[in-house]
């Protein structure tokens, strides 16, 4: 009997402590959760103070939006750009820093610190550095070049934005790849030097197939991330030029807090919660699949 | 760290590592005696081009830090240049009046003190709050069985899947019905009991998982209860996942720019992020050394932090990358 009651009290307490955490996802995740697909139902606008039952209207609206359409893109080109400079550089990086090269602490240090820089401060500096009279149309010019004005054209825009994002965190996917490289067995690549590999052929055919499933993983988180990009927008472009840099996150605010469309942005939510859902559930499998992982 | 780790290394190096090393070694000095010398200047060849090769790598290197530490450092540089020289078509890489008038303009635009303190104490509370609910949730989690703990958990483990994105607009009507716009309560409470401690908690637990339980059988010998085997026992031991909670709980905080700009409209409650991007001129422009100024003040701190804890930078932050 005196185990039983030790048993109750310890689960008392074990209620006692998940309590906090319990509750605040209660409050501020799945409450806000139900709220916002509640609110994508209706037509809401907060200046005016209209709250109508609207059906399907705010999807249906979606459907027909070439606002949300841009944004979509914008996020696509966005994501698929971040992803693709962020994952080889990361790799370029970690390859070189597993070489045992002179200097190696020193170069992980300078390529991981911006990832501790605050995120709108990193965007002021390149703010600055990209402006049409700024630090590296002025190097340039040293060169000869002219350099466009990088942040007033669509293209040169969103290329900014995405390296001036890679830039910031491409130090902790290197990281994470370093990790994986140094997992990679010495002995493996030794008797493929001894058949004669070179350096390439060793990279393609022994390391990269053995942090293949770091790599995916990484690329995914990376995905789910670049998906959740803001201030860099706000501070660097503002969306611009036109809506060529307006990310779905953007647009979002925008519909909410420019315009006061509260019904319309709580859509634009859900499908942000949507994609956001399919693309981490995916990395889950994968993780389960492939990666061998203890935090 | 021990993320991502393949199962291979510790196990293979005592076989095949002994067989391996002799065969690498070899073409030096093994060959008989006829052909020992030319394999050896071809290996002196070899080596030097090998040495030229790592010299190149080195360099390639010092190419791609370019744009991790050039904008630092002409962050710091411009701060210190007034704006006509600032404006000059051809950069000059060092200010050639040095001054700090730009410093004195940030503290006299805005209540830039207040700001900083602002910053400093909600990214404070924030971890203090987030390290005691995810230690306590995730000790709990992880070593006392009650009934319904899995689907408790779950239903935390639903924060890793909610971008803060998606629900800032119900959060927004919660915080004005409640009457605190304009307050930090939002930048405070919602953080440390809402989605972005779910991945603190589930550090936590990680943690406390692999705790040996005899650890805690010595404690309930000596009469410990449960709050007492968890504060004098499990809590201290957890230092390293802490600090790592603690790191990426207090950046993710400082480097807040949505919710602030959300939640808060006068100027002495803004948080940093937000204040730096108010420096423009009265027709919007930005003006950049005051700008800079504010933005080296806000950086090299972390920075120099950075600089000194390294590891434990490096650490906690990988642990996010990971969630």
């Amino acid at each position: 009997m005196a185990s039983s009651t030790l048993a109750r009290r310890d689960a008392a307490v074990g209620y006692t402590m998940v309590a906090p955490a319990v509750l605040g996802a209660l409050a501020f995740v799945v409450a806000p959760l139900v709220a916002v697909v509640w609110y994508s139902l209706h037509e809401w606008n907060v200046l005016a103070n209209t709250f109508t039952f609207a059906g399907a209207d705010n999807y249906e609206r979606m459907l027909s939006d070439p606002g949300l359409r841009d944004s979509l893109l914008a996020s696509l080109w966005f994501s698929v750009g971040l992803v693709v400079l962020n994952i080889s550089l990361a790799l370029v990086l970690a390859v070189l820093l597993n070489q045992r090269l002179p200097g190696t602490t020193t170069f992980r240090t300078f390529f991981f610190s911006p990832v501790v820089v605050s995120l709108v401060a990193w965007t002021i500096v390149w703010s600055f550095l990209l402006q049409a009279d700024g630090g590296i149309n002025g190097f340039l010019s040293l060169l000869g070049i002219e350099g466009p004005n990088w942040l007033r054209g669509e293209t040169t825009a969103m290329i900014s934005v995405i390296v001036v994002q890679v830039f910031k965190n491409v130090g902790l996917n290197m990281i994470l790849f370093l990790a994986a490289l140094q997992g990679v067995p010495e002995e493996v690549q030794e008797a493929a030097r001894i058949d004669g590999a070179g350096a390439w052929r060793r990279f393609r055919s022994i390391t990269l197939p053995l942090i293949s499933p770091t790599v995916l993983l990484v690329s995914i988180l990376t995905i789910v991330g670049s998906l959740e990009v803001f201030a860099q927008i706000a501070v660097l472009t503002g969306g611009g030029p036109g809506s060529s840099t307006t990310v779905l996150v953007y647009y979002l605010y925008q519909q909410a807090f420019r315009f006061n469309d509260f019904g319309y942005a709580s859509a634009i939510s859900v499908l942000l919660f949507v994609i956001v859902l399919v693309l981490t559930l995916v990395q889950w499998q994968t993780r389960k699949r492939w990666v061998f992982h203890e935090v | 760290m021990k993320s991502d780790v393949m199962p291979g290394p510790a196990t293979l190096p005592g076989a095949d590592g002994a067989a391996a090393r002799p065969a690498a070694s070899g073409p030096g000095g093994d060959g008989p005696d006829g052909t020992r010398r030319a394999p050896a200047r071809r290996d002196r060849a070899a080596r030097s081009r090998r040495r030229w090769g790592r010299w190149a790598l080195v360099a390639l290197l010092v190419v791609l830090s370019v744009p991790f530490v050039f904008p630092t450092w002409w962050m710091a540089t411009s701060s210190l240049k007034p704006m006509s020289e600032i404006l000059r078509a051809v950069p000059t890489p060092w200010p050639q009046d040095p001054s700090f008038a730009a410093y004195g303009e940030v503290f006299r635009l805005q209540p830039f003190a207040q700001q900083y303190w602002n910053s400093l104490y909600i990214a404070a509370v924030v971890t203090v709050g987030t390290i005691l609910v995810s230690s306590m949730a995730g000790y709990a989690f992880a070593r006392i069985r009650f009934r319904g703990a899995n689907a408790l958990f779950l239903l935390v483990l639903v924060g890793l899947l909610v971008p803060s994105e998606v629900t800032i607009v119900p959060l927004f009507r919660m915080v004005n019905a409640l009457g605190l716009i304009d307050t930090h309560w939002p930048l405070v409470v919602i953080p440390v009991l809402g989605a972005p401690s779910v991945l603190a908690t589930f550090i936590m637990r990680q943690f406390f998982l692999g705790l040996p339980g005899e650890l805690e059988e010595a404690g309930r010998m000596d009469g410990l209860g449960r709050w007492g085997i968890f504060w004098r026992i499990a809590f201290p031991l957890s230092r390293s996942a802490i600090s790592a909670v603690a790191i990426f709980t207090f950046l993710k905080s400082w480097n807040l720019y949505l919710e602030p700009i959300v939640y808060l409209s006068s100027k002495d409650r803004f948080t940093l992020p937000q204040a730096l991007t108010q420096y423009v001129d009265a027709y919007g422009g930005p003006m950049w050394n005051v700008q800079l100024a504010a933005t080296t003040l806000t950086v090299l701190p972390v920075l120099a932090v950075f600089l000194v804890a390294q590891k434990q930078f490096v650490q906690g932050l990988a642990h996010t990358g990971l969630k």
